[in-house]
């Protein structure tokens, strides 16, 4: 019943010794410590230069650390490294609880969707349920922009207003593919004898699914929650096309506080894409075990 | 097998909202799209006339086109060369056992959990391409290290920009590379390395003959999907550079012409995009499914 990745250490196994083997040892720490340093450079860039005020941002000490407290202002009274994150709070915050309204409600209901479809798929067979599954899975892997010009087109037809709303729908459809992969995969790993005494009771479809194998699915679901809000808040290209500045989510009120920015106000920018970034990379810190078996399984193999 | 309604009815209704809603939103906005691209709708005015696939021909005969597609498959060439690169090496060097291997494993994997739009806003500052003295960003670096020659105008190059472009790309997928190979080391048997070295192979032959031939279903798992996620490359552009003609690929082109109303171009383009995905990940679902039977 747990969400195994595949990528877990094993058991360890013995490893040869000699003066050698110690220095190819060392020399691989050092790699690894290099590309630690070259993976972490750009968050670097992002706290420094957020906590910079934008009279200290200039080319010369630009990977520099603060030379001030963040906040201090370099002429009395003038703006400090605080002011860029109080910049972004202000341009971003309405958007980020719209993102919320967005990203949570999309998560659970293709969860659900997916579990059902997931369970039917796997579990309670019908024939041809193969077909059915390519059918689903196909919709995981078109370029959105394959559907984007008639779906705008439609969106427009019927009049949905350019909101969180319009967005939320869209994310729930085109995440149903990939939940429906997650929980088949995952309905198919688990031993289900309960599943097969309750079928053998004569219990129906529902009642089976309801009582013996919902409360079997909590991993599945922490996967496929956490997959489908990453990507509903991380969206940019839906986002884009199909709502607007005032109503949109996070992803383009980030991405008009960064391009509007001149290179002075690089630090407001820094501030927002790390504000924006929070709330993805607390669920990837606090769950990442989860987060990464729902990328495994986006390569199919079960 | 169970047979009758009464059996395989309740499931099928089941998936039935499923079936219906992606029927619609997935195919039967492929073939609307494939309709329009058909048409000369150009502006708001609704199509007049069917065109037949005059919007292709006269789209791949384009430049502008020709350019965009240029530039995708620089990006798409540096960011699969990139992350297979890198991807390959940290698992290889991670799966022998490391201390504190889920540290760096986190670390390497992270830049994933992050929207391409928030990467977007430190790498624009990276790649900055003034030098010398105004230099900031990497070409900063170079300077105060004494590297000066590296300095370079990253994407601003007319003809290698693009692989600039590709460098943040590969920053935030390397690590799920890693973790797809390192998924293939863990699952390879120790016994058949075992049984390998008993027979007194070499640590070059084991993997030549070993652990290469294992790992071969990941690699191409791999491949198929940056590929696919390289094809359809958009944020991380519109982020870096807003979508101008330098940076422009299929999918920014797209929507320039959706955003000037020309439905028929924007379709057309649509089309092609398809077309490139589908010939990458046809051929690989069917050859997932068959090994899946071969499995079961």
């Amino acid at each position: 019943m747990t969400i195994t990745t595949g990528i877990e250490k094993k058991a360890p196994t013995a490893s040869g010794r000699g003066a050698r083997i110690r220095l190819s040892r060392t020399a691989k720490y050092v790699l690894l410590v290099l590309f630690l340093v070259v993976v972490l450079m750009p968050v670097y860039v992002l706290i420094v230069t957020s906590l910079k005020p934008p009279q200290d941002v200039n080319p010369a000490s630009s990977w520099g650390l603060p030379v001030r407290w963040p906040w201090e202002s370099v002429a009395p009274g003038g703006p400090t490294g605080f002011d860029n994150w109080a910049i972004a709070w202000e341009a971003l915050s309405p958007a980020i609880g719209r993102t919320f309204m967005l990203a949570i409600p999309a998560a659970l209901v293709s969860s659900f969707l997916g579990a059902m479809n997931g369970f039917v798929l796997s579990r309670w067979r019908f024939p041809r349920a193969d077909w059915v599954f390519t059918f689903i899975l196909f919709g995981m892997f078109i370029p959105y922009q394959a559907i984007m010009t008639p779906l705008v087109q439609m969106k427009t037809s019927l009049g949905l207003p350019s909101d969180i709303g319009t967005l939320t729908l869209v994310h729930i459809i085109y995440g149903l593919p990939i939940c429906t992969l997650i929980f088949r995969n995952y309905y198919v790993g688990i031993p289900m004898e309960l599943m097969e005494a309750s079928r053998v009771d004569g219990a129906g479809m529902l009642r089976t699914f309801r009582s013996v194998v919902l409360p079997l699915s909590l991993p599945g679901f922490v996967v496929t929650i956490i997959w489908q809000f990453t990507s509903a808040w991380n969206d940019f290209l839906f986002a884009l096309f199909l709502s607007n500045q005032r109503q949109g989510p996070v992803s383009l009120a980030l991405n008009n506080l960064a391009q509007g920015a001149q290179l002075a106000n690089y630090g407001a920018a820094m501030a927002g894409a790390l504000l924006a970034s929070l709330p993805t990379l607390v669920v990837y810190i606090v769950l990442g075990k989860y987060f990464i078996g729902g990328l495994m399984s986006g390569s199919v193999k079960s | 097998m169970r047979k009758g309604i009464k059996n395989w009815g309740p499931p099928l209704l089941l998936v039935s909202p499923t079936i219906v809603i992606l029927g619609i939103f997935v195919y039967g906005l492929i073939a609307a799209n494939i309709s329009v691209s058909m048409s000369d709708r150009h502006s708001l005015q609704p199509a007049q006339n069917f065109v037949g696939i005059e919007n292709y021909i006269a789209l791949l005969t384009e430049d502008r086109f020709l350019h965009s597609l240029y530039n995708l498959g620089i990006f798409t060439l540096f960011f699969i060369a990139g992350t297979m690169f890198f991807g390959f090496l940290w698992a290889w060097m991670l799966d022998k056992g490391v201390n504190s291997e889920g540290v760096f494993r986190s670390v390497y994997l992270f830049p994933m959990a992050i929207s391409f739009v928030a990467s977007g806003v430190v790498w624009r500052w990276l790649l900055n391409s003034a030098e010398g003295d105004r230099a900031s960003g990497l070409n900063r670096i170079f300077e105060n290290l004494g590297l000066g020659f590296l300095q370079n105008p990253w994407w601003s190059d007319p003809t290698w920009g693009m692989a600039a472009i590709a460098l943040p790309a590969i920053w935030q997928l390397s690590g799920y590379v890693m973790a797809l190979f390192l998924s293939g080391f863990r699952g390879i048997p120790e016994e058949l390395r075992e049984a390998a070295r008993m027979d007194g192979a070499s640590e070059w032959k084991l993997y030549r003959h070993v652990v290469f031939p294992q790992l071969s279903p990941v690699a191409l798992s791999a491949l198929i999907i940056v590929g696919h996620m390289s094809l359809k490359v958009f944020d991380l552009i519109m982020a870096i550079t807003k979508a101008i003609y330098q940076t422009e690929v299929p999918a920014t082109y797209l929507w320039i012409a959706l955003t000037a109303n020309d439905y028929a171009k924007s379709a057309t383009i649509a089309t092609i995009l398809l077309l490139l995905v589908a010939v990458l990940i046809v051929p690989y679902l069917i050859y997932t499914a068959r090994a899946e039977k071969a499995h079961r």
